[in-house]
């Protein structure tokens, strides 16, 4: 079983990457688009799942490419943590594209074949034991990315994707001079040959040129901004796609990084704790000043990334753990909740909180899944988010640094305070009268495939919304309101469109159920990242 | 010497020019710091202790392989990324010297009916 699935290894990355191409030579809307794509999706989820369960026991697979001989070949490697964020991201890929099917997104040129060489590179990322190879697999992940952002940005707004990819291209050549200078010091690229050399001063500069890089990418304080500029502009699925695998992967690379090269040196892993504390007051502060969901959401998602990083910069098993159960839980979460923020953007014209209003008693479903995302953010029981809070809390205090367990609890209640931000003024506020001409009007813009800055005929708009008022149903059960002063009636989002954010809800909430299983398995990545011979061994075989 | 001079003048020059505000002199700066960064991954091959493979002398001293390899992966992708950067250029035109020009196609993508009801709240 083993060396069978130590034979198929670089099929994580080669098939997505070769079914990608194909996809790009199939015509646009012919059935093989989706069924290929989904299936590939689903396929990686599987094996992602089966090398989860066979490296939870600690198991360390390793492929030499090519089978050259150890320490010549490039490996490709998955060990617990690279196995149970794998399986993360391609859950999160499997939801993110089901959601693009049902917005209709994936009808444009294509985008399946793109997602597919977006998730073969975050495979690439996740699995290389190489430093160069690393640095390779994230382009390979960014230029996909790059499509995505600009063919699907629904404003035509240019500028954002430029700071994108202006952002990620000069992180990417920093990453790679580090790259560079590691090598000159060391005459290596190979992860596991560098196994404990951060000792030496020249090398633990090279890295860290390295992980400045990275840092770049994770959005970190201070070089966080361009995350919420470039991805509110972006189709909100592509964000939701992106939020679960590109920061990860970033982060997921401070990990491995942090545990082979400087075996966490406490110098270093004091210098992560500072940015990292910043990146999550930061983020969680800058969250509250935002009129739009989803910038509001973006900056969690920077708050997001100081927690998990706090998890690597205490270096104790606890904590490493906590961060890892942290950095799944995110994943499933920002997913969630970036998904019903999209729902909520495709069907109503606007994110805006204060133009979106009254949801509560209109779109019940979409406010369930709502409040299940935003609790488990906020770290409250029985969510995920629960789980992975109270463990890095616990796991601070006992690492010595009561300070920053405040700190964690503390950023909490701001968090709170952000998400019922969204409540009072999204789905608690006054209906507006121009909610219903906003909700027709994207209708139309859909159906007639029009960009935002497009006019629109007042009248066709009127009728559409005088004939939804007619023709939708009032809502009914618990929740309905007699009389609704402004004549808005029945549910506007189609279930298809909640039913991915709906799936990763409930993730949350097994998760938290079943936290013991989730920690039980981040235990044992945590492991393998504190005592990497393991790792060391099954890539350069001594 | 010559080498570390290069790397310093391309990287100063590079930098210079990212920090402009026109698309295609950001465009030119990454050209720069490409160059600048594969010089330095062929400087660490330790261009200044090798010499010239297979023409004669020791193998053991040949020119280092791999940065090379590395060198010519880092053009590629550099390449590719550079050719979507100039589409970016090319697309939306006008708009990459003014500060406010996203500011104002936001605004203007607003349907008058709404910008009217939305003033009354």
């Amino acid at each position: 079983m083993i060396s069978l699935l130590e034979a198929l290894l670089p099929l994580f990355v080669g098939a997505p990457l070769l079914l990608g191409g194909i996809l790009f030579v199939v015509p646009r809307h012919h059935l093989l688009q989706p069924v290929i794509a989904m299936g590939t999706l689903l396929a990686l989820l599987a094996g992602a799942i089966t090398v989860l369960v066979v490296t939870s026991n600690g198991t360390v697979i390793a492929h030499q490419v090519s089978l050259w001989p150890e320490g010549i070949a490039i490996a490709f490697v998955v060990d617990a943590f690279s196995a149970l964020i794998l399986t993360a991201a391609a859950l999160v890929a499997v939801i993110g594209f089901q959601y693009m099917l049902a917005s209709g997104e994936s009808k444009s040129p294509s985008i399946p074949a793109l997602v597919l060489i977006l998730i073969g590179g975050v495979a690439g990322a996740l699995l290389t034991a190489d430093l160069f190879n690393l640095f390779v697999f994230i382009e390979v992940m960014l230029l996909p990315s790059y499509g995505l952002l600009i063919f699907l940005s629904r404003r035509s707004d240019m500028a954002a994707s430029r700071l994108y990819v202006v952002v990620n291209l000069l992180a990417s050549t920093i990453f790679l001079a580090g790259v560079g200078l590691i090598y000159a010091v060391q005459g290596t690229v190979n992860l596991a040959e560098l196994a404990g050399t951060g000792d030496d001063p020249a090398t633990a500069i090279a890295t860290a040129v390295c992980l400045a890089a990275i840092a770049v990418k994770a959005a970190v304080f201070p070089v966080h901004g361009w995350l919420s500029r470039a991805y509110s502009s972006a189709s909100p699925a592509v964000a939701a796609l992106f939020s679960g695998l590109h920061t990860k992967v970033a982060v997921y690379v401070v990990y491995r990084i942090s545990a082979v090269i400087f075996e966490g040196d406490s110098a270093w892993m004091a210098a992560i704790l500072v940015v990292a504390s910043l990146t999550l007051v930061v983020g969680a502060l800058a969250a509250l000043g935002e009129k739009d969901i989803r910038p509001l959401l973006l900056f969690q998602m920077v708050s997001g990334i100081g927690f998990i990083l706090v998890g690597v910069a205490l270096f104790t098993p606890e904590a490493l753990t906590a961060g890892i159960v942290y950095m799944v839980h995110h994943m499933v979460v920002m997913g969630s909740l970036l998904l019903i923020a999209s729902a909520i953007e495709h069907t109503y014209g606007s994110g805006r909180l204060d133009r979106v209003a009254g949801l509560r008693t209109r779109e019940h479903l979409v406010t369930a899944v709502f409040v299940i995302g935003a609790l488990s953010l906020v770290g409250l029981p029985p969510f995920s988010g629960f789980v992975a809070k109270y463990a890095l809390v616990l796991a601070s205090a006992d690492a010595g640094v009561l300070l920053i367990a405040g700190l964690l609890v503390v950023v909490s209640l701001v968090v709170l305070m952000a998400m019922m931000k969204i409540w009072a003024e999204m789905f608690n506020g006054k209906r507006h009268s121009d909610v219903e001409t906003l909700a027709a009007q994207e209708r139309i813009r859909t159906r007639n495939g029009l960009y935002d800055t497009d006019a629109l005929n007042h009248e066709e708009v009127a009728q559409e919304a005088a004939r939804a008022v007619e023709h939708i149903e009032p809502p009914l059960g618990l929740f309905g309101v007699e009389g609704d002063p402004h004549g808005h009636r029945g549910t506007r989002v189609h279930f298809s469109l909640i039913f991915p954010a709906l799936i990763l809800g409930g993730f949350s909430v097994a998760l938290g159920f079943g936290g013991e299983f989730l920690v039980q398995l981040a235990q044992q990545a945590s492991a393998g990242l504190i005592d990497t011979s393991d790792y060391v061994r099954a890539v350069i075989g001594r | 010497m010559s080498l570390a001079l290069s790397i310093g003048l391309l990287a100063a020059a590079g930098v210079f020019l990212v920090l402009q505000r026109g698309m295609i002199r950001i465009i030119l700066g990454f050209v720069l710091l490409t160059h600048a960064v594969n010089l330095l991954i062929i400087a660490a091959g330790g261009v200044g202790r090798r010499e010239v493979p297979f023409i004669g002398g020791d193998m053991s001293m040949a020119a280092d392989p791999l940065p090379q390899a590395f060198v010519l992966t880092a053009i590629v992708i550099a390449f590719a990324i550079t050719v979507v950067l100039a589409t970016l250029a090319v697309v939306s035109k006008g708009d990459d010297d003014s500060e406010a020009g996203t500011e104002g196609a936001e605004a203007g993508g607003e349907d008058v009916a709404t910008e009217k009801s939305g003033d009354q709240h």
